[in-house]
């Protein structure tokens, strides 16, 4: 077929972009099976189903079109915050700006030298999640990272960390083309907070695999850079144990094209998750997608998605969102909302809620909404006295609360309801 | 402190005219209540008093102490005094109640050219009015009315008034919805801002509110005009005879 043919010319060729990382013969075998994945499956473009709203072509095209570099006054995120602090610079890890790799709790390499050792834990872990969630829906773009990504973090999580570890991707070169693939096992009784900031590259495409055991507890809170001009694709894929606990929230503004895929899987019974996202919008070049996957394989679990999305001045925002239930996943709860408000006429807000349910004794429920500021609300807000344009402010915030409320951290949850404030601000 | 003059309004979105020229003066201290049957226009005076969009004003005109109140925006309206005791208070998810009331308490002083409260001096006035009004402090933190029961709402309602300090008060069938206790409570809530400055206009249905807010003018409104006012006797007698009669004697 011609298509399919095209599809992998173009695996092929993008491929190409990267040097083939070259490691012990584990590492390399699992980049190669990775590789054949990826130019079997080919590049994604638009034609294809799970690329109806967003088009995958900046994602693709050879080379990427340049980013301009953004810079700020902000304080920049989680600085105030108490952490083991990690750079990458156009996706290669910055020694010397990182603090030392040691934490309390966990052992901290390099993607790069954990795939240089012989024996290692991360063979059975690097590359295994996101094979696995390449079905039933082709993850192309995951495949390619897992094979040509030679920077990143192999993350072993022991015990309850007292401080977070936060990772900031900087975006230094307008043309760069960054692959990064980081991997955490958190074992039993565990318990890890994982922070991520910045644009990271002028084209971003980011795995992260992480394998929750029995009664472990992982919380993830990620901002992606203000970067106008950025193009990201990141892929989460998680494995849930018996009674574990997942939490995933992200903050987006700006970037010409977001793609944020999340794909977990419920293992063992009682397990909670959540994935979270507020995502605010500005002009007709913004695109920002949110696709989750989330498979219910045990007994008793709960799963929540929860996504706002403000947009404006012809901003468009995606979500693409499913519930498996398994025939023998009972009493599941799974919860899904997902709104967008538009602040006019020129932006869209494109959802596709999906339950699938073969289980008889489960509470699922999902809700998509779309539309304007409620004129009522905001009427009773300025009768008293409040300008329209605080007004309107409020009501947007007070709109993507509900996904902020998700955020496992009163302070961080504040931080990122100001930076939201200061959009707003920006008009 | 409030003069309207011959006020005519109709509704933009279809040709429809709701006030058919509208006298009415409250003086300063005075407590106004404007009764009627349902579609006379009491609502929509209301409205378009704070400002409600959707509203198009064909005729007369409105002036809060000697300025021009339509020609401001609700805010600004806000800020000169008037306030509007919502029939419907509106549930607002995700915004606090003290957010709310400390961003409009502090907007109008900005506004006013004053100083604005700091966090302790709103929290201390706050928690002393809303004592009185019986509002817990559980009902402060929620998001503005949200799961808030009728009574709540509207004691709310009077809690942002008695913050708020405006000159002129516009209770729109604040009564509705409420028991009698509930009824009392708002009523005492309004009272206590009676000051011999603070004016009012109470829109009601009923007689019963106004047995505990004692009004020093009764008017009724019919077809958009109002047709008949009095002292407290014709609340009175609305009561006990309906709105027939009035309605014929003055056809």
């Amino acid at each position: 077929m011609n298509s399919l043919n095209a599809k992998q010319e173009t695996s092929m060729s993008l491929a190409k972009q990267f040097k083939q990382p070259h490691g012990a013969k584990w590492a390399n075998d699992i980049r190669l099976a990775a590789l054949n994945r990826f130019n079997d499956q080919g590049a994604p473009n638009k034609r294809d189903e799970y690329w109806k709203y967003t088009n995958p072509q900046k994602l693709t095209s050879i080379p990427t079109e340049p980013a301009a570099l953004f810079s700020n006054e902000e304080l920049p995120m989680f600085d105030g915050v108490d952490r083991l602090k990690i750079v990458f610079v156009d996706g290669v890890f910055d020694k010397d700006q990182s603090d030392d790799l040691t934490l309390e709790g966990a052992v901290i390499e390099t993607l790069s030298e954990a795939t240089l050792t012989d024996i290692h834990w991360a063979k059975d872990l690097f590359g295994a999640l996101e094979k696995n969630g390449q079905d039933p829906v082709d993850r192309p773009l995951a495949a390619l990272n897992t094979a040509m990504a030679e920077q990143g973090l192999i993350i072993h999580i022991t015990s309850k960390c007292i401080k977070p570890l936060a990772i900031r991707y900087i975006h230094n070169s307008e043309t760069s083309d960054v692959l990064v693939h980081n991997v955490i096992k958190l074992e039993k009784n565990s318990e890890f907070t994982l922070l991520e900031s910045g644009a990271g590259a002028a084209r971003f495409n980011s795995v992260l695999e992480v394998d929750v055991a029995d009664n472990a507890k992982f919380n993830h809170i990620r901002t992606q850079g203000r970067d106008h001009e950025r193009k990201t694709v990141t892929h989460l894929f998680a494995r849930l144990a018996k009674e574990s606990i997942f939490k995933s929230f992200t903050m987006t503004v700006n970037g010409i094209l977001t793609r944020n895929d999340a794909i977990l899987e419920f293992t063992g019974d009682d397990a909670k998750a959540t994935v979270a996202g507020a995502t605010a919008g500005d002009g007709v070049s913004f695109h920002h997608d949110d696709t989750v996957f989330i498979t219910h394989d045990a007994v008793n679990c709960e799963s929540r998605q929860v996504f706002k999305k403000v947009l404006r001045n012809g901003a468009t925002g995606v979500f693409q969102g499913k519930i498996l239930v398994k025939k023998d996943a009972q009493k599941t709860d799974g919860y899904q909302i997902s709104q967008g408000l538009l602040l006019d006429d020129n932006s869209n807000f494109l959802a596709k809620p999906e339950l699938e349910i073969y289980a008889d004794d489960v509470a699922c429920s999902h809700g998509s909404t779309v539309g304007a500021i409620d004129e009522d609300a905001l009427f009773y807000l300025i009768s008293r006295g409040v300008p329209r344009k605080q007004a309107q402010d409020m009501l947007v915030l007070a709109f993507l609360a509900e996904a902020i409320d998700e955020i496992d951290n009163n302070d961080l949850a504040e931080d990122i309801n100001a930076r939201l404030a200061a959009w707003m601000d920006r008009r | 402190m409030l003069n309207i003059k011959n006020l005519q309004v109709g509704l933009e979105e279809e040709n429809k005219q709701i006030l058919k020229g509208v006298d009415l003066n409250i003086g300063e201290g005075e407590v106004h209540a404007i009764m009627g049957p349902n579609g006379s226009g009491k609502s929509t005076t209301s409205y378009v008093l704070a400002g409600k969009d959707g509203y198009e004003i064909t005729g007369g005109t409105v002036e809060l102490n000697g300025h021009n109140l339509l020609d401001m925006d609700p805010e600004e309206r806000a800020a000169a005094g008037l306030f509007l005791a919502f029939q419907y208070p509106v549930e607002i998810p995700g915004v606090g109640n003290m957010t709310f009331l400390r961003t409009a308490v502090n907007a109008q002083r900005k506004a006013r050219g004053e100083k604005e409260l700091t966090a302790g001096e709103f929290l201390k006035t706050v928690r002393e009015k809303a004592k009185s009004l019986k509002i817990d402090s559980d009902m402060l933190k929620r998001p503005v009315n949200v799961g808030f029961s009728g009574g709540e709402k509207k004691r709310n309602e009077i809690l942002q008034m008695a913050m708020l300090e405006p000159k002129m008060c516009v209770l729109d069938e604040t009564d509705s919805g409420l028991d009698v206790d509930a009824m009392k409570l708002v009523a005492e809530g309004v009272n206590a801002l009676r000051d011999g400055k603070r004016s009012f206009l109470v829109i009601t249905h009923y007689q019963r509110l106004l047995d505990h807010i004692k009004p020093d003018v009764v008017h009724i409104m019919a077809n958009g005009r109002i047709i008949k006012s009095g002292g407290p006797e014709l609340a009175l007698e609305v009561e006990k005879n309906g709105y027939a009669d009035i309605l014929a004697e003055v056809a």
